[in-house]
């Protein structure tokens, strides 16, 4: 919960008050870094639809293909592969363009298992 | 296409092929610098290169026309909602110095989940999407050329569809935007997991095409209750996007900061500010600046917005700025117009060129004193505030306990801050674990990809992605057969096409209009009283946009904006004919067979010599050049005395200037001349001209003298004119 306090800047600078601006400057960026990494490995780690919906559209599908896609992926439970994954994999398998192949799973041509299967039985 | 400065930019030519339009670079640009430049009869320190075409400050009349360009890039924000007319005016902005167009999104894009297609009507913005990105991208290629710089052009990637947002600008070159996670958790309530994880996707493609990035920190200063207060926490959020966005792959040199001096005259401003913006310069010395200007004090007066931009450019003048950024004067009161975009660029520029050189002649004292002190102790405040999101338990965490945006001076809490719920806000639990077999065959794409080893690249897999091959874009033109530039187009045709002329502010036709009042009058009867006049001027809709008490007795300015629903038609329109000069050959053989001489003076009481001196002096071009012989006889001269010396010179002319307009004396003066001419018997021989910058020629005419000259004369006009009535030209006309 946020919290009301006043100004204790003077106490809780004694361990700041001796650093010289460049070792000030170096905490600062410390500090920051040390913020910021738990963010960047969260980053790193997770995809989202929006994501996947970039990856969909630099393979060269158009935004409402693309949405259309993904949420076929997600109804398979497959984000967490890829939704330009799930489509290669298809059109690796079926040796078939992967626009063409993309386009179908768009159309519902596609059970969810038959994509489930692309993947050893899915989801971990 | 290549424009043509006097005709109108064709948007039915630049929609032509749009399908196959491809962005001519990617990447950002700065201006080049040139140090000690000289442009008319000045060095400059600090100048860059300057324009093909440009439209220089009014001033500049009196320098040769010569139009400076600062060395920070100028910003200009454009986006009426209708990218056709959004357009023009950038073309507008560009010719006055602009080199950075930022458009920005309409309401409620950054919660639309995916991209918007087609050129839909935008409320407060444009809704971006390709088509309209490539549009304007294209007109922004024949606008560059035609004033001889590179344009950057820039957005917004955030919201929930953040990381598509960044291929679209990646794909179609757009050369800058705004990317920061910490915008949308806070000010748009997206989920904060889900801001972090597509952000890092997005700046990692933004940086694939050298995109320059700009951060959202100034929003805090925009948003709390007390704006100076919130300075620690503004090094705190600028340190957090700019290192997430380096761990994210964005070069150093990518990374603008965007900084708002927090507060605005009458707060003592440099005093508060100047410590402020030195302590982020020297925190952040790697990274790049963007100056914006505080606009959280911003009302509806032009003139109070103006000052405060100025203000905000000496501090920018005093430390440093890498983009000057220009926020329209108007902001306070409407959305923006056309000319106030063009007026805040005028200013960036006339108040840099005024600077020119300002750290040559001035040094802030930095090392000891106050300045120290202030940006030590603010310095402090924000590690402070570091350390206890770390104790908290991290980002997350402390956005959770309401850390940010709290109005008190960091240590001090205010429990006003905005609370943001780990598992709330819009998208909230929308991030999924990538699995170990996780894998986008694509090429920039951040974080865990489990690709096969055996690639150049991931895009190989699938035989090239759009970010190297762009035919494989797959491009949507519009998906509404009713909201969409050809219905706007028909729509406004008449404007476009038919030769009828309508005012406008924002859109083609939109028939808005300003007028400025004085009510002698309190505030409130003025405001109403205003409204009615404006109402008997046949205005519709109209609306007080600004008051300014003069006295509380004494009366109220009133501006009052309201819509005419009528049009001009060009061709009905009679428009005097420019006389054309004679050629100087022509003027100076008339000369020498038939010497001139005339008596010239400024009269009344009036000291003012320069507009005079311009039209006779030889070396600004004056009637000297031509050989006609001039008797000066200096300012404040009384009409008798010009009349004396004009009988004594035997001349053929006399040219008086008359600049004070006060209680109709340039009239007076005028009727005097003639009048003193023809009791003294000379009128018939002798040629009277007057001139200054209330005067025009029909009423020079009809105080009975021979021509009558307004601003914008030169030397020549008055000589062809002298030269033509003494042959006789006009004679045979009559």
């Amino acid at each position: 919960m946020p919290i009301k306090r006043e100004d204790d800047f003077e106490e809780r600078r004694s361990h700041l008050k001796d650093l010289s601006d460049e070792e000030l400057k170096e905490r600062f960026w410390e500090l920051s870094e040390k913020i910021v990494d738990p963010l960047i490995d969260l980053a790193k780690t997770h995809t989202s639809a929006s994501i996947e919906r970039s990856v969909l559209l630099r393979m060269g599908f158009n935004s409402v293909d693309a949405k259309a896609i993904v949420n076929q992926v997600v109804k398979a439970d497959l984000l967490s592969k890829g939704a330009g994954h799930v489509v290669y994999k298809l059109a690796q398998k079926e040796d078939r363009p992967v626009k063409e192949v993309g386009l179908d799973i768009k159309d519902e041509k596609y059970e969810k298992e038959e994509l489930q299967v692309l993947f050893d039985g899915g989801a971990e | 296409m290549d424009l043509k400065p006097d005709e109108k930019l064709n948007i039915k030519e630049i929609l032509k092929d749009i399908e196959n339009y491809r962005p001519r670079r990617k990447g950002w640009t700065w201006r080049n610098k040139v140090e000690n430049q000289e442009i008319g009869p000045f060095k400059y320190k600090e100048m860059s290169e300057g324009l093909d075409n440009s439209v220089p400050l009014p001033a500049a009349r009196s320098f040769n026309n010569i139009d400076p360009q600062p060395e920070p890039v100028i910003t200009t924000e454009i986006a009426s909602g209708r990218f056709e007319d959004d357009i023009r005016r950038m073309r507008m902005a560009a010719w006055h110095g602009a080199d950075h167009i930022m458009v920005i999104r309409t309401a409620g894009q950054s919660h639309f989940d995916g991209l918007i297609e087609g050129t839909p009507e935008g409320v407060g913005g444009i809704p971006i999407t390709r088509k309209q990105i490539r549009a304007t991208r294209k007109a922004l290629d024949y606008i560059e050329d035609e004033v001889g710089r590179p344009i950057n052009f820039h957005s917004y990637v955030s919201g929930v569809a953040g990381s598509e947002i960044a291929v679209l600008f990646a794909e179609e070159g757009v050369n800058g935007a705004h990317q920061d996670p910490q915008y949308n958790v806070l000010y748009r309530d997206v989920n904060m997991y889900r801001s972090f994880v597509d952000a890092a996707v997005a700046k990692k493609i933004m940086s694939s095409t050298g995109m320059l990035q700009i951060d959202g920190a100034h929003n805090a200063n925009a948003t709390a209750r007390q704006a100076w207060k919130v300075m620690p926490e503004l090094f705190v959020q600028h340190a957090i996007n700019s290192m997430f966005s380096v761990k994210a792959g964005m070069p150093k040199d990518k990374i603008s900061l965007s900084t708002v001096p927090p507060v605005a005259s009458p707060a003592p401003d440099l005093r508060l500010n100047l410590p402020y913006a030195i302590a982020l310069r020297e925190l952040f010395d790697e990274y790049k600046f963007r100056a914006q200007q505080n606009t959280k004090y911003m009302e509806s007066s032009i003139r109070e917005a103006t000052v405060t931009h100025t203000l905000n450019l000496l501090l920018s003048e005093l430390t440093s700025a890498d983009l000057q950024s220009t926020i329209t004067p108007d902001e306070g009161r409407n959305v923006p117009w056309h000319y106030f975009n063009v007026q805040a660029v005028d200013t960036a520029k006339q108040a840099f060129a005024g600077m020119d050189g300002l750290k040559e002649l001035v040094e802030l004292k930095t090392e000891e004193g106050y300045l120290k002190e202030q940006s030590r102790e603010l310095k402090e405040r924000s590690v402070l505030f570091m350390e206890e999101i770390l104790d908290v338990g991290g980002y997350f965490k402390a956005v959770s306990e309401g850390f940010f945006v709290d109005s008190g001076k960091y240590p001090e809490r205010n429990s006003d801050g905005i609370v943001r719920q780990l598992d709330g806000g819009v998208a909230a639990n929308s991030i999924v674990p990538r699995d170990d077999d996780y894998m986008a065959p694509v090429c920039d794409h951040f974080g865990y990809n489990n690709l096969p080893e055996d690639i150049d690249k991931p895009c190989d897999l699938i035989g090239g992605c759009t970010l190297h091959n762009p035919d494989k874009i797959d491009f949507i033109d519009e998906l509404d057969p009713e909201d969409n530039v050809e219905k706007r187009l028909e729509n406004t045709k008449d404007f476009r096409e038919n030769d009828k002329i309508r005012p406008e502010v924002q859109w083609l036709g939109d028939g808005w209009v300003n007028v400025t009042m004085f009510i002698p009058e309190e505030e409130a009867i003025a405001e109403y009283a205003a409204l009615e006049i404006a109402k008997n001027m046949n205005l519709n809709k109209p609306e007080v946009i600004h008051k300014e008490v003069m006295q509380p007795a004494e009366g109220t300015l009133c501006e009052v904006k309201g819509q005419v629903d009528f049009s001009i038609d060009k061709n009905d329109l009679e428009i005097p004919e420019k006389e054309e000069s004679l050629p100087y050959d022509e003027i100076r053989g008339f000369v020498d067979e038939n010497p001139i001489s005339v008596v010239a003076a400024t009269v009344g009481k009036d000291e003012h010599s320069v507009g005079m001196r311009e039209i006779i002096d030889i070396k600004h071009g004056g009637i000297e050049k031509y050989g006609i012989d001039v008797t000066y006889l200096g300012t404040s001269v009384p009409i008798s005395k010009v009349v004396d010396a004009a009988i004594e010179t035997n001349a053929d002319a006399i040219l008086i200037s008359t600049i004070i307009s006060h209680n109709e004396v340039h009239r007076t003066n005028m009727k005097k001349l003639n009048d003193l001419c023809v009791e003294k018997g000379i009128r018939d021989n002798v040629i009277l001209v007057a001139g200054g910058t209330q005067v025009n020629n029909d009423m020079a005419v009809k105080a009975g003298l021979d021509a009558g000259y307004g601003r914008g004369t030169h030397g020549d006009d008055v000589a062809t004119f002298l030269v033509k009535t003494l042959r006789g030209d006009y004679d045979e006309k009559e």
